[in-house]
């Protein structure tokens, strides 16, 4: 018959066995392969990222290419659908699968690059406020409580109809106007980090500011800091396919999954395909980034491990 | 300053002049509101000499750590002059001061918040080395090879993290990166108060150790009088914010004068059971007051049963009753008798 006994580190070392603990990542990799939300998230936006890369390959037509002659085919399962159009084509013609692969690279341009500048903004904010605290923080808590008084949406549409709509200018204006939730986030991850003894470890053994915030502070920050990337990923996504759907985005011909809701609008009622397609590939995006964020915040959060 | 000619028969490494530190508690958001202070260190004056363990004893929230931390400058202080050797660290600006942090370095209480998780061992005792100047990669190899089996551990635990280890291993991890850059000065925040008994001695022990070898001066911060009375040479007692008194250990055991430390004493259990049944306790009524609304006069007038009038109106000055013996209190200094009856 077999005991178990628990035996402490030094009785280990005593007794010459090599204790091996898995590291922090190999703990976090391992409940990430048991996380279903996390793979379901994580092989969506896989697939997408593959799509966007490989569009001219997956792509079976010129997104762009129109003709009068095979405009509003339907779909491959309706009736009279084939397989040259697998999706149908819209009212200008343009085959509509093509669309939806080239439009994958839209959203996810403008949402990577939407989060990166608004991440860069709001994480700044938020570390000096919390690491600072006093004066700066009064600053930053100002700033915060103001922007989150300004309705995106509408900023972002008063901006676009005075610049202009293009791609460029609506990265601009998402990136300067969602940097609030990781302000917050990152602001009360630091004072909770702040006052830990590692911190005044470093202090003590002479570490400059910069280098305990990038070193001891920056490390602490990432799990909360990659959860909100990805929702603001997905929040980016969203908002652009909204200015687009208002005319105030992505100019047309460009394929953006917003812009053809907004051009299928007028054919909802005969056609509704041409809304819901977008419609699908837009929220089926969305759903694996806010899958993934979860997923993340799951297998990083403490309690989590075993 | 009252330490003045013991500072001379014996050299003072560390001297601590009117040492305040007040934290500002703010009401509300808006600035230039009326703030209440706590004065968590409010003037407190001791030198440490080259080689000894000065033991710093009083309950939560007298100001024990932040009277170790203001010395090497981690809180600011609020006023008050903190001298090593002859630098005077309190007028440093943050170059000059960093320059110094290699020859006076702190081990911290709490051995998992001290560590970060998301460095390796090897990572965490190189830090030091590395902000100051060691960079290649074999002699901060050797050098965490030397730390780990100088603090007792095995040094092919490098690459682990910190959770892998137990408390007492964590602490030692703790001393082994304080002893990174040879200090000479060590504060010890209550490095055993988070752990075991059984391994609260080991680490006493190799505190003792290390001094013995390294030549080390120690301010020991602790609320355990009998790990105080073990390890320290001189024992200063706070209360409040302010040293009520300050001895070498025998003098403080055998005869305290100030009566808050008698208190203290009196509630250490006796290892003889014999003696522990005839131990009488003085059990002190009330609270300690809030540091942010400190008594007038003597710190501990409204708890201390033999106080008088003057006791509630003035503070009572810090002298020397004895050689090398300082207190504060009235009935010392009126040389009427500090001794609690039991």
């Amino acid at each position: 018959m077999n005991t178990i006994e628990t035996i402490t580190n030094e009785k280990a070392s005593e007794l010459g066995i090599e204790v091996v603990f898995p590291t922090p990542n190999q703990i976090m990799l391992r409940s990430m392969v048991r996380h279903k939300g996390f793979l379901i998230g994580a092989t969506v936006l896989i697939i997408v990222v593959l799509m966007a890369a490989l569009a001219p390959v997956l792509a079976p037509h010129d997104p762009y290419e129109q003709s009068l002659a095979t405009r509003m085919l339907p779909t491959v399962w309706q009736e009279n659908g084939s397989w040259e159009y697998p999706l149908g084509t819209d009212n200008m013609g343009r085959d509509y699968l093509s669309r939806i692969i080239y439009g994958s690279r839209v959203s996810l341009l403008i949402g990577f690059l939407v989060m990166i500048i608004a991440a860069t903004i709001g994480t700044t904010m938020g570390l000096l406020a919390g690491y600072f605290g006093g004066k700066v923080d009064m600053v930053v808590s100002f700033l915060i409580t103001v922007r989150l008084a300004l309705p995106a949406v509408l900023v972002a549409v008063a901006v676009v109809a005075l610049m202009g709509g293009s791609t460029k200018v609506v990265i601009f204006v998402l990136g300067f106007l969602i940097w609030d939730r990781f302000a917050v986030v990152i602001r009360a991850s630091t004072q909770q980090i702040r006052p830990m003894e590692y911190v005044a470890a470093a202090k003590a053994a002479g570490c400059s500011t910069r280098r305990i915030l990038i070193a001891e502070v920056i490390p602490n920050l990432m799990n909360n800091l990659i959860v909100v990337m990805t929702l603001e990923v997905a929040r980016a996504i969203l908002l652009e396919a909204a200015l687009s759907f208002l005319g105030m985005g992505v100019q047309p011909p460009t394929p953006s999954w917003g812009l053809m809701i907004s051009e299928a609008k007028e054919f909802m009622l005969f056609e509704p395909h041409l809304i819901t397609i977008p419609g699908i590939a837009l929220f089926v995006l969305l759903l694996g980034m806010n899958l993934l964020g979860d997923g993340i915040r799951d297998v990083t959060a403490p309690e989590g491990r075993s | 300053m009252t330490d003045q000619q013991d500072a001379v028969s014996q050299q003072a490494l560390v001297r601590v002049e009117e040492l305040k530190k007040y934290f500002p508690l703010r009401q509300g958001f808006l600035p230039g509101r009326a703030h209440v202070q706590v004065k968590a260190v409010d003037g407190v004056s001791f030198s440490i000499h080259r080689g000894e363990t000065l033991g710093l004893v009083g309950e939560s929230g007298c100001g024990k750590s932040t009277t170790g931390r203001a010395i090497l400058q981690l809180h600011k202080p609020t006023s008050g002059r903190v001298f090593f050797e002859d630098t005077e660290l309190t007028g440093l600006g943050g170059t000059e001061l960093r320059q110094l942090r290699p020859r006076v370095q702190m081990i911290f209480q709490d051995s998992v918040a001290t560590l970060n998780p998301r460095h390796s061992v090897g990572k965490i005792i190189s830090e030091p080395l590395r902000i100051h100047g060691v960079h290649s990669s074999q002699d901060i190899r050797y050098r965490v090879t030397e730390l780990l089996e100088l603090v007792g551990l095995n040094p092919k635990w490098v690459k682990r993290f910190p959770h892998e280890f137990s408390g007492g291993q964590r602490q030692r991890i703790n001393i082994a990166r304080a002893l990174a850059l040879n200090p000479s000065f060590v504060v010890c925040d209550e490095p055993i108060s988070a752990l075991d008994v059984s391994i609260q001695a080991q680490v006493v022990n190799l505190l003792n150790r290390l001094q013995d070898q390294l030549g080390l001066t120690y301010l020991f911060i602790a609320h355990d009088l009998s790990m105080v009375r073990h390890i320290s040479n001189r024992v200063a007692v706070m209360y409040l914010g302010k040293i009520v008194e300050l001895a070498p250990r025998r003098m403080l055991f055998m005869d305290p004068l100030h009566p808050y430390t008698q208190s203290l004493i009196s509630a250490v259990p006796v290892a003889n059971p014999k003696l522990e049944r005839g131990r009488k306790r003085i059990i002190l009524k009330g609270e300690v007051p809030s540091p942010a609304n400190a008594p007038s006069g003597c710190v501990f007038s409204p708890r201390c049963p033999l106080a008088y009038d003057e006791c509630f109106v003035t503070p009572p000055p810090y002298s020397q009753a004895k050689p090398g013996h300082f207190v504060s209190c009235h009935l010392v200094n009126n040389d009427k008798s500090s001794k609690i009856p039991v």
